[in-house]
Parts: structure tokens; C-alpha cells; sequence
């Protein structure tokens, strides 16, 4: 198994867009997480299925809006060059922003979730023990919801190493730019360069089979702690 | 100085409505069945029922009055809350659980607060031992009590208890118990308490607070409410009179204890009184009979000379509850309605109250 050089820009391109994807996500799912987990307002589901909407919507047709909203005449793009940044289609930063679109579900879910099982009272308690609600917030929710925040960076990671439709969609495969490593292999394969795809097939294997199984560790810790506290 | 609470809340089932004026020392339990809103009006005095309007005063000090304006968010009241479930941080020790007010209690008191506070906090309820631990390591009881010190490191003007104690099982209340004692007897901070459970009543409170359906029932000394004739329907079964007295004499050869107190004696068992010892005794209505003349032959040892202050229908049409007034002290009695005929019995005649059995409850 011999990776080309090619592949290893691919390879340090996808770990450099999934953190940075990670980060961003972390940021904007945790106050959406936040208020879908509290709100009795009556636009909770519309925006939970809003969220979820990646889930389900086929990558090349979120890849199809994203691009025509990037581009020089759709919102986002006519935004970017106002701002002086030029249109993000076929950008490293076009594909952040398609990779948090598609990965949001994967961040949000299981913040909700964290944050639901927690309930109110700590909160409440920590009120009365004259916290602020940011103050709070940060020093007794974050805590708490920790297995919350772990599930939420490595899904979102490792979801958006894994996508395809939407990076070939919005970056079009650009070695060094855009080309990550599941449009790579598929460039070795319709070249028909059938060991290289191998080579870098076998490392995203052996990635996501590594992150799955500490999820799973993870997970049956984070129980078991539960378990014994309760 | 009085804490003044006038509330209204609108609730799905009925609406909770409340204006009492309550002594700002001792406890004042609130008491109710579940459901009478009794926890709803403990959240709105700490704040944490936002669509809660009217007064909460302490003394000269307002937390909240909407007519001005003025509502202090739950963080900026001084006040100290235990919840039902201990609700301990589970991230942090039992250390970081009681820092973790302190240090903002006294930043926003901006003057240094003793660290000998928590000290003596730890030693008023015995959590010495466990400072290290965490939750999950500490039993029910264990956990309750760190929770009570949590609360009151943060040196609060006023205590809020939600049921303590009901999420313990019989020898875990009996374990936290003594400690709220303490704190009545030790600390000069008013309690509000809410609880369902009589003996608890019997045992802390000074002040009581009858509420149901959102409305305020009685309020008073706990004594005179206790033996208000139209209330024990409330209380049931456990209807009955609470007595503060002094132990005047015992009487060693048969394991007895005379309490004296205003109105008459009582002789009870002696579980290791001393004399000169306050006690309070519980007299359930169930136990007291009614003679017209000081029974002789008998083998109950107790029989208090009375006047009828009351007679009043029972829940069973059978019963009638009797209020009999002895000196300053009154008792209620449970007895049949055709025994009171038989007797002939009317408001303001004397007569003997026999006491059966009687309950130290301290």
C-alpha cells in the first residue's frame, strides 16, 4: 500500500476542514440544541425538522442549493463579495460551510438529548446558590452535558470526513483546495488506479471503525457512571 | 420583622393565590396534600416562577414588587433552597457543592464572608467525613444534609425546604430530623418548610400554614392551628393538639415522666427525661374521651379538667370532634355523636378530658 503525495494533501485537507467544520459546529449547535431543548414555543418542531432536513434531503440536492446560494447571483454569494471575500463555491471555506449545513443533525441531536436528560432543576438549583444564568450555563450545564458535547465533536468529525455528495457539489474536487479524501478515491477509481483507491479506502475503514468503537466505549462509561450515581 | 408574601399564579388546575404575613424567625411549615400548590408558592417566593405576580418582603427588604417594578431575578434573592431530591452537582464533590455558593454569595455581598462559616456549617451537620465524596457515594439521608449545607453556606436571610424528607425512607428521616432541629434551635434564619407529613408539623413547626387548592387555609402558632375545630379534617386521622410542657417529676419505680404544662399534667413514658427539660407531647384527638366527673376507677392515668369549647362535626357522620379548653391549652377529642348526646354535653360545660396515650415528639 503505497499513498502518492496527492493523498496525503487529501488527508490533511479532510482533517483540517472536519475540525475546523467540529469547532464552528460545536458554537452554533449548542444555543439551537439549547433552546429546542427548553422551548414550549409553538416553532419547536418546524425547527427540529428544519435541522434534521440533512438527514434525509439526498447530498447532491443540499450540494445543488448550497451552490446556487454561494454562487455570484444567489444570497450568500452576492453577501461574500459585498463583503469583499469573493464567492465561496470551490473554496476551502464553501466546503465549511456546506460540511456544517450537512453535519448540524449530528451535532444537534445529542445535545438535545444531554440537555433534556439534565432537566431544569440544575439550573434552577444552581439559581438559588446565586449563579447567573450564563454563569450557570458554563459552570454547571457544560459540565453536566460533557457525554453530550463528546458525541456531538465526534460525530460531527467524523461525519463530515465520511461526506462526498455535497464537497464534489459545492468544491468540485480541486487538488489541494477542495479535494478531499472520498473525492480523491473516487478520482482513483475512474482512473482506474484501483490500488491507490485501496490505500486510502483502507484508512477511512480503519478511521471510522476506530471512531465508532471509542463512541461505543464511550457511550457504555458514560452509562455505567450514571448507573452507579443513580 | 415579618416576611410579607402576597402571590398569584395562574396554574392549569386551579390558581394559586396567597397574601400571609409570617414571623421572620423559627419555621413556618406549610402544609397541605399534594398538589395544593403549597411547592408552587415556595418557587414563587425563590423566584423561580416567572409568570408569578405580587410581593415578596422581607422585613424591610423587597424581592419583588410587580405594582413597583421590582423583581429580583432567583440569583439576586439571599436565600438558601433545598430541594424534594438533594439535586447535588454530580460533577463536583461534596467540597465543590458547598463552594460553589459560598464564593458567589460572597462576591455579590462584596465583603469577605468568614471561611469559618462553612466550617461551622460542616460541623452544625456532621458532613466532615464526606467532603470528598462525591453524590453517587453518599447515602439519601448523607445527601440531604450536604444539600441543607449547600444552602446555608450561602448565609441566606431566609431558608426555603421543599418536602426535605419525603424522598427518604422512614430510618433515613429519622437520621435527618434531629440536624433540622438544630438548625431551628441554633441558627437565627426563618424557615419556610412545605411538607405533607403531620408528624413532621408536630416535630419543627412553630408557625403553621394550612393551604388548599392555591388558597391559604390558617395561619397561626401552630398550637391554635392545629386544634382550629374546622380544620383537622385535613389532617384526618392524625388529627390532634400539640403541647409544649416541662418535665416536672419522675417517677423512677414505674418508668413515668409529669409534665406539667399550661392547663394541666400529663404523665408520660419516660424515654431518659430530665427534669426542667421543654418537650413537646402530641395528643391525637383518637386518644381523648370525655367524662362529666373525674373518673375514678379506671385504668387511664391522665385526666385533665376541661371546659367544651366547641363541638363539631366529623367527617363520619357518626363522630363529632370536641374542643376542650383546659387552662390555656386545648385538646381535641373524637367521639361518637350519640356519646355526646348520651352526655348531654354543651359549649361551654366542664368536664374531664382522659387522655390515653400521649406522644413525646421531641
Amino acid at each position: 500500500m503505497h499513498l502518492s503525495v496527492e493523498d496525503f494533501q487529501a488527508i490533511a485537507l479532510t482533517l483540517q476542514l472536519a475540525s475546523v467544520t467540529t469547532v464552528l459546529l460545536l458554537l452554533l449547535a449548542t444555543p439551537v440544541a439549547w433552546w429546542l431543548a427548553h422551548t414550549h414555543s409553538a416553532w419547536r418542531t418546524p425547527v427540529a425538522s428544519l435541522v434534521a432536513l440533512p438527514l434525509v434531503l439526498p447530498p447532491t440536492v443540499l450540494g445543488f442549493y448550497l451552490l446556487v446560494a454561494l454562487g455570484p447571483n444567489g444570497p450568500i454569494g452576492q453577501f461574500t463579495q459585498w463583503a469583499g471575500w469573493g464567492t465561496l463555491a470551490f473554496s476551502f471555506w464553501g466546503l465549511v460551510l456546506g460540511s456544517v449545513v450537512y453535519s448540524l443533525p449530528f451535532a444537534v441531536q445529542p445535545l438535545v438529548n444531554a440537555f433534556e436528560a439534565m432537566g431544569s432543576r440544575p439550573m434552577e438549583v444552581a439559581a438559588t446558590l446565586r449563579a447567573s444564568k450564563w454563569d450557570a450555563f458554563f459552570t454547571v450545564a457544560v459540565p453536566l452535558a460533557k457525554p453530550g458535547f463528546v458525541m456531538a465533536a465526534m460525530l460531527s468529525f467524523a461525519h463530515t470526513v465520511g461526506e462526498f455528495g455535497v464537497v464534489l457539489m459545492i468544491g468540485g474536487n480541486i487538488p489541494d483546495k477542495t479535494r478531499v479524501v472520498s473525492t480523491q478515491i473516487y478520482g482513483h477509481v475512474e482512473a482506474m488506479a484501483y490500488s491507490q483507491a485501496h490505500g486510502l479506502a483502507g484508512v477511512m475503514l480503519v478511521f471510522s471503525f476506530v471512531v465508532l468503537l471509542g463512541l461505543s466505549w464511550f457511550n457504555r462509561s458514560a452509562q455505567q457512571r450514571k448507573k452507579v450515581s443513580a | 420583622m415579618n416576611i410579607h408574601l402576597q402571590l398569584d399564579m395562574a396554574r392549569a388546575d386551579f390558581d394559586v393565590s396567597v397574601d400571609v404575613q409570617l414571623p421572620a424567625h423559627g419555621i413556618t411549615v406549610i402544609f397541605g396534600t399534594s398538589g395544593c400548590g403549597k411547592t408552587t408558592l415556595l418557587r414563587c417566593v425563590a423566584g423561580l416562577e416567572p409568570s408569578a405576580r405580587g410581593v415578596v418582603q422581607l422585613g424591610h427588604e423587597v424581592w419583588q414588587d410587580d405594582a413597583q417594578a421590582v423583581r429580583l431575578p432567583a440569583h439576586q434573592r439571599a436565600l438558601g433552597y433545598v430541594f424534594q431530591e438533594a439535586s447535588l452537582f454530580d460533577h463536583l464533590d461534596v467540597a465543590g457543592n458547598l463552594a460553589y455558593g459560598h464564593t458567589r454569595a460572597e462576591k455579590q455581598s462584596r465583603n469577605a464572608m468568614s471561611q469559618a462559616v462553612v466550617q461551622q456549617t460542616i460541623e452544625l451537620l456532621g458532613i466532615g467525613h464526606l467532603l470528598k465524596r462525591r453524590s453517587h457515594e453518599l447515602s439519601g439521608g448523607e445527601r440531604q444534609r450536604v444539600a441543607i449545607a449547600r444552602a446555608l453556606v450561602t448565609q441566606p436571610r431566609l431558608l426555603l425546604l421543599d418536602e426535605p424528607l419525603a424522598a427518604l425512607d422512614h430510618a433515613r428521616k429519622q437520621e435527618v430530623l434531629p440536624w433540622l432541629e438544630k438548625l431551628r434551635d441554633d441558627l437565627n434564619i426563618p424557615m419556610l418548610y412545605v411538607t405533607h407529613a403531620v408528624d413532621e408539623v408536630a416535630r419543627l413547626a412553630d408557625t403553621l400554614v394550612v393551604m388548599n387548592e392555591g388558597r391559604v387555609q390558617a395561619n397561626g402558632p401552630v398550637a391554635e392551628v392545629l386544634t382550629q375545630a374546622n380544620l383537622p379534617v385535613v389532617v384526618g386521622d392524625d388529627a390532634g393538639a400539640l403541647l409544649t410542657g416541662v418535665v416536672l417529676n419522675i417517677d423512677t419505680q414505674w418508668h413515668l415522666a409529669q409534665i406539667g404544662f399550661a392547663g394541666g399534667v400529663l404523665w408520660v413514658r419516660d424515654s431518659g427525661l430530665v427534669v426542667g427539660q421543654t418537650v413537646r407531647l402530641r395528643v391525637l384527638a383518637r386518644d381523648v374521651s370525655v367524662t362529666l366527673h373525674e373518673a375514678t376507677h379506671t385504668s387511664i392515668q391522665n385526666h385533665v379538667p376541661c371546659v367544651v369549647d366547641a363541638i363539631t362535626q366529623d367527617a363520619h357522620p357518626s363522630q363529632v370532634l370536641l374542643r376542650l379548653r383546659c387552662g390555656d391549652t386545648v385538646l381535641l377529642a373524637r367521639v361518637t355523636a350519640r356519646g355526646v348526646h348520651d352526655l348531654g354535653l354543651q359549649v361551654g360545660m366542664p368536664a374531664w378530658a382522659q387522655v390515653k396515650s400521649v406522644a413525646l415528639v421531641k
